[in-house]
């Protein structure tokens, strides 16, 4: 087995459980019953599937400068995904949903 | 076939989206579908391999027009009353001439086609003549600041109007300083919350330097000054989201945009006219260093340059007349 | 296959007519506004169609590497431009809407025209 394989090997299975992680998110975002819980599932696709999925292209680029920049995006997202979740579920609070499920009305 | 595949997809969800928007009877949520809308524009138009519009769309459309429309949302109103009578006549109307449209794309030339019109006149010249005239890699660059610089002047010149009609729309006469004594929510910011204040604070300096590396980049990989501005801008009004107006008008006050957006126009002019008092055309680089391509290299820059300043001072002002209004209130 | 070839062709009329329906339908001046953006944005995506061809890459030229072929940079330059130019133009539309919306008290065209007519 030659490290070429063994590296696409490993960039197909990153990429494959990113994939997985960004579809439960999606399904999770769907069928979760109050914003917050929705919030919590769609996190998921922003953080865990994004990274796995850009590690396993970064495994393609190899030690380009393409990787860097793949590196660089990640970095980015880790910082901003959590704060746009917090300044979304912030929002949210301040516009008076309330976190308790008994409480929230049916539809949203 | 992998990019046809691609583009289904997600032309297909850009088709909802847009469905989405208008059927929304809250303006909030479908000036945010319209941020989405941009974004998948976007990733569209990087995957027909048009990256510096793709560039453009990402920054302009998803970025600043967001702001902008939330920025005007926040001075009229978020609802929309119930539309009455027209809608079958304009869904009539829309729908036929769909349909004829449609029906005329059978004539059309299918993606990617190498035989296509559109492929045959124009752009193998530009393609071809750029490495032996202008020589820089980004062929868009080449043609959108020396090939076509008329067109790219005309254009700054409609974005510097623009910028003028807003002030003269939502600007008033009075001192700008009682105003911003007064600490209102907009001035505050989101100064209380310590998350996104660390983090913005943090990506602000990064964002601005990218859009100095897009601006100065543009010969060689995808950027210019269209996208930078927008990018600096961007960054800029991040910065004013979370640090209040007032800080950001500390940085780049009303009359350093001014001043920006004046000079930046004046730069493009002058260079255009550098190469008249050379003894050539209005426009013409190649004059304004004894070697042509180096003249062209240095009027590239230059003009660019003109056109990141004034991009970058119009959505800073435009930005700042909406805010400041919405202060006022 | 050949016909999946003009899915662009068949999107762009659908986004055109759906910003032109949101334009003509709605009484609301910044949904008409939105509505402007899209069919905007559907003239922007008939143009870069155009731009792409089979087996090409972004207009970058790349040294040493003769017998690439390249998409066609002309559209991109149009569009390119033709963005920011619409931010500028949106901008414009919406510091109208604003001063309506002040004098008025109503961002609705008919009552708009409902004031008008008294």
């Amino acid at each position: 087995m030659t490290a070429g394989l063994a590296l696409d090997i490993g960039s197909w299975v990153l990429m494959l459980a990113g994939s997985f992680f960004v579809f439960v998110g999606g399904v999770g975002a769907l069928r979760m019953p109050d914003f917050y819980t929705r919030m919590h599932a769609a996190s998921l696709t922003d953080t865990l599937g994004t990274i796995l999925i850009l590690s396993g292209v970064i495994l393609q680029a190899g030690l380009t400068l393409a990787a860097i920049k793949l590196a660089a995006i990640m970095v980015f997202l880790l910082l901003t995904c959590p704060t746009a979740a917090y300044a979304l579920a912030n929002a949210a609070r301040l516009s008076g949903l309330s976190p308790r499920p008994e409480q929230t009305p049916g539809k949203d | 076939m992998v990019v046809i595949v691609f583009e289904i997809f997600l032309l297909t969800l850009l088709v909802i989206t847009a469905v989405g928007i208008v059927r929304s009877r809250d303006l909030f949520s479908a000036v945010m579908l319209l941020g989405l809308f941009s974004l998948q524009i976007a990733v569209i138009f990087f995957i027909l391999d048009a990256a510096d519009v793709a560039l453009t769309e990402a920054a302009v459309g998803a970025g600043v027009s967001t702001v902008l429309l939330l920025g005007a949302l926040a001075l009229t109103s978020d609802r929309e009353a119930r539309p009455k009578g027209r809608r079958l006549l304009a869904l009539g109307v829309a729908s036929i001439t769909a349909l004829i449209l449609i029906y005329a794309s059978f004539d059309q030339p299918r993606l990617g086609d190498p035989q296509a019109p559109v492929h045959q006149h124009v752009a193998p010249w530009y393609l071809e003549q750029t490495p032996k005239q202008i020589d820089v890699p980004n062929v868009v660059t080449a043609i959108l600041a020396s090939f076509r610089g008329y067109d790219t002047l005309g254009e700054l010149f409609v974005i510097f109007t623009a910028g003028i009609g807003v002030l003269f729309l939502l600007a008033d006469g009075s001192g700008r300083g009682a105003r911003s004594q007064l600490p209102s929510a907009e001035a505050q910011g989101l100064r209380h919350h310590l998350i996104p204040r660390v983090v913005g604070a943090l990506l602000v300096p990064f964002i601005v330097l990218f859009g100095l590396y897009v601006q100065f980049h543009g010969d060689f990989g995808p950027g210019g000054g269209f996208q930078a501005g927008a990018l600096v801008s961007a960054g800029v009004i991040l910065y004013a989201l979370i640090e209040g107006e007032a800080s950001a008008l500390r940085v780049l006050s009303f009359r350093a945009l001014a001043g920006m957006i004046a000079a930046g126009a004046l730069l493009y002019t002058g260079v255009g006219l550098a190469g008249i008092l050379r003894g050539s055309q209005f426009l013409d680089y190649s004059v304004l260093l004894a070697d042509p391509i180096a003249g062209q290299h240095l009027g590239i820059i230059l003009i660019e340059l003109g056109v990141g300043l004034t991009v970058t001072g119009v959505l800073l002002t435009i930005f700042h007349a909406f805010a400041a209004r919405a202060q006022k209130r | 296959m050949e016909l999946l070839g003009l899915y662009n062709y068949w999107v762009f009329p659908v986004l055109l007519m759906t910003g032109l329906y949101a334009i003509m339908s709605r009484a609301n001046l910044i949904k008409k506004l939105i509505g402007l953006s899209m069919f905007q944005a559907a003239v922007f995506l008939l143009y870069i169609t155009m731009d792409k061809i089979e087996g090409g890459t972004a207009p970058i030229l790349q040294a040493g590497n003769p017998e690439q072929l390249y998409s066609n940079p002309l559209p991109q330059v149009l569009i390119l431009t033709a963005i920011v130019v619409g931010i500028a133009t949106l901008a414009l539309g919406l510091a109208i809407v604003v001063r309506i919306s002040e004098t008025y008290g109503t961002i609705e065209e008919d009552e708009i025209q409902g004031q008008d007519a008294e």
